[in-house]
């Protein structure tokens, strides 16, 4: 089983990160179940959404407490909110960064960046203050963890994105295409 | 048939369209409110032929199925939690006019404190109100049960309402892939509705839920009690259609490695897959444990789950609920489907879950350690499992 904890502001769309990421996954013949943190979102405000993946039926229904790899859509959370909670020990940290993997300081982990920000305004997804960046950083995911190949990401763009789904496919292509590996 | 990535409130909506119910009254609630959401979409997107009706409250989006259901016409709702229970008078209303309405809940704690988590307080609170009850496991158990749901409630031996449960958020709002029926086949399943009662029509006259002196009262209810004692037969009946037709089992209550059991869970609802995942884990340790499923509440199926639990030494039964003042609801009736057994098992209570609190693997195995020292000697017949009973005991004291 392969969990993932995506890490957002109310907004940026990573519950639908979370959904394609799992459509995608299932598309490649495996169980799936995608669900936002439980309770009341707010645009801004910190929001958390999950994906487990696995190649046989997935049973469980609880919480994930430790993910094989976090997704940080919004860094600047990194102040208040510890990402790093629980993730495994040799886990994937893909952020969404102008900087490089080395200017962060995580031992144990291995760390992919994409400026999925720069990505996402570029196609004009969202607005310059509030980009939504949940289609560009799933093609960071793609490159980095390769568990789920980026056809499948763009093909369950074009099904699942509720606007622009040719837009939020090239989203996520070119954010593959810039996504630098740390390791 | 097409495999569709839904949230549980998206599989009962698919099946209202699937079963072409006519009429939807609702009114918003967390964590149900995806429900009216996606029967507006779908009427509006010309995907299905309905009447929604925005209705004004929960009390108002029964009764109002109740008025449409009377015209002949298949009828749904949806809600939860306080919803259900500003409803609660008008539930007996449906059940005691013989209404054939579905309703789906996302099952959720009641205030006070206000609460919108797991928890199924609210339909079990609503036990006695004559509805048929199912509850789910996962969404495709979400969108199979609420066609089921309607084939039993309109059956002629039946015509009762039924709600069907889910989890809130662990399955109202988690997306899995579902595998969605055909048009086609679902309308061979479950049929024309066939009207062989009176309906509201003005060229044939007739009275509903009228007033009715102590000479019949009783007579009508004991007429009721019998409808849903044959709804036992007939929901085996339909899921055993249902398996024909799709190719999915169900039962009112199904096993799961309890054969050379020694410890049995009983559990209900979403937090099922958790403890079948937590029987494998034991039995590759060479635990002799397994688990039963209830899926159907009501009826209670007592002569099912003691089949299924009277070869175990310990019966681990899990409520996401409480009677304060006595136990959980499925370890009461649990304990009294036992009445007429000469050999039963200790049965023991534990309280999970409730509010929305996770129920994890690591529980389950808390649950089994007490039911192992129970087969040992002495337990407690009631266990809170993952309290604070040190911050509970500074405010009320100890028992």
């Amino acid at each position: 089983m392969f969990e993932v904890r995506f890490h957002g502001r109310g907004g940026q769309g990573a519950v639908t990160a979370a959904n394609i990421l799992a459509t995608a996954a299932f598309l490649e013949g495996n169980d799936v179940q995608s669900f936002p943190f439980f309770g009341v979102e707010r645009r801004g405000a910190p929001v958390e959404a999950y994906t487990r993946i696995d190649n046989k039926r997935i049973d469980i229904k609880m919480y994930i407490y430790n993910p094989d790899a976090i997704v940080v859509l919004d860094t600047s959370l990194m102040e208040k909110v510890d990402v790093l909670k629980g993730l495994k020990k040799g886990g994937y940290i893909i952020l969404n960064t102008q900087k490089k993997p080395e200017d962060f300081d995580f031992k144990d982990y291995k760390v992919a960046v994409v400026d999925a920000t720069d990505v996402a305004v570029n196609l004009g997804l969202g607005s310059r203050s509030s980009p939504i960046v949940n289609t560009a950083i799933l093609g960071a995911y793609a490159k980095a963890i390769g568990n789920v190949k980026i056809e499948s990401i763009v093909q369950a763009i074009k099904s699942n994105a509720p606007t622009r789904p040719d837009d939020n496919a090239k989203a996520a292509l070119e954010s593959y295409n810039r996504t630098i590996l740390g390791w | 048939m097409p495999m569709m990535m839904l949230r549980g409130n998206e599989s009962t909506a698919y099946a209202a369209k699937l079963a072409r119910v006519k009429v939807i009254p609702a009114y918003p609630i967390t964590p149900s409110t995806l429900f009216p959401e996606k029967i507006s979409e779908l009427i509006a997107n010309g995907e299905m032929e309905a009447e929604f009706l925005p209705v004004e409250s929960e009390h108002s989006a029964l009764s109002a199925a109740i008025g449409a259901a009377a015209t002949g016409v298949r009828a749904m709702t949806a809600t939860a939690s306080q919803g259900l229970a500003l409803m609660h008078e008008v539930l007996f209303i449906a059940s005691g006019m013989r209404m054939p309405i579905v309703m789906a809940i996302g099952n959720r704690a009641l205030s006070a404190p206000v609460n919108i988590w797991a928890d199924q307080q609210d339909t079990i609170a609503e036990r006695d109100s004559g509805w048929i009850q199912f509850y789910a496991e996962t969404n495709q158990e979400a969108l199979d049960l609420t066609l089921i749901a309607f084939k039993v409630a309109e059956n002629d031996k039946v015509l009762l309402p039924a709600m069907m449960g889910m989890d809130a958020f662990v399955l109202t709002h988690t997306m899995e892939p579902v595998n969605v029926p055909e048009q086609q086949d679902v309308d061979e399943f479950l049929g024309e509705k066939k009207i062989n009662y009176p309906v509201l029509d003005p060229e044939k006259p007739a009275t509903f839920g009228a007033f009715v002196f102590p000479e019949h009262y009783m007579d009508i209810r004991y007429s009721q009690f019998i409808a849903m004692e044959h709804a036992r037969s007939v929901i085996d009946d339909v899921f055993n259609e249902f398996e024909k037709k799709f190719g999915r089992r169900y039962s009112k209550v199904s096993g799961f490695m309890v054969d050379d059991a020694e410890i049995v869970f009983v559990t209900m609802g979403s937090m099922t897959g958790t403890a079948r995942e937590t029987v494998r884990k034991l039995r590759e340790k060479g635990e002799k444990v397994g688990l039963v499923k209830i899926t159907v509440y009501r009826p209670f199926p007592k002569e099912e789950i003691v089949s299924l639990t009277k070869n175990a030494k310990v019966v681990a039964v899990v409520d996401r609920n409480i009677s304060p003042g006595f136990a959980g609801a499925i370890f009461t009736e649990t304990v009294a489907s036992y009445n007429n057994e000469k050999k039963r098992p200790k049965i023991i209570d534990f309280i999970m879950g409730l509010g929305g609190r996770d129920v994890k693997i690591e529980n389950y195995e808390q649950v089994y350690n007490l039911a192992k020292a129970a087969l040992r000697g002495k337990f407690k017949e009631i266990n809170w499992i993952d309290v604070d009973e040190e911050a509970v005991k500074e405010v009320e004291g100890t028992l």
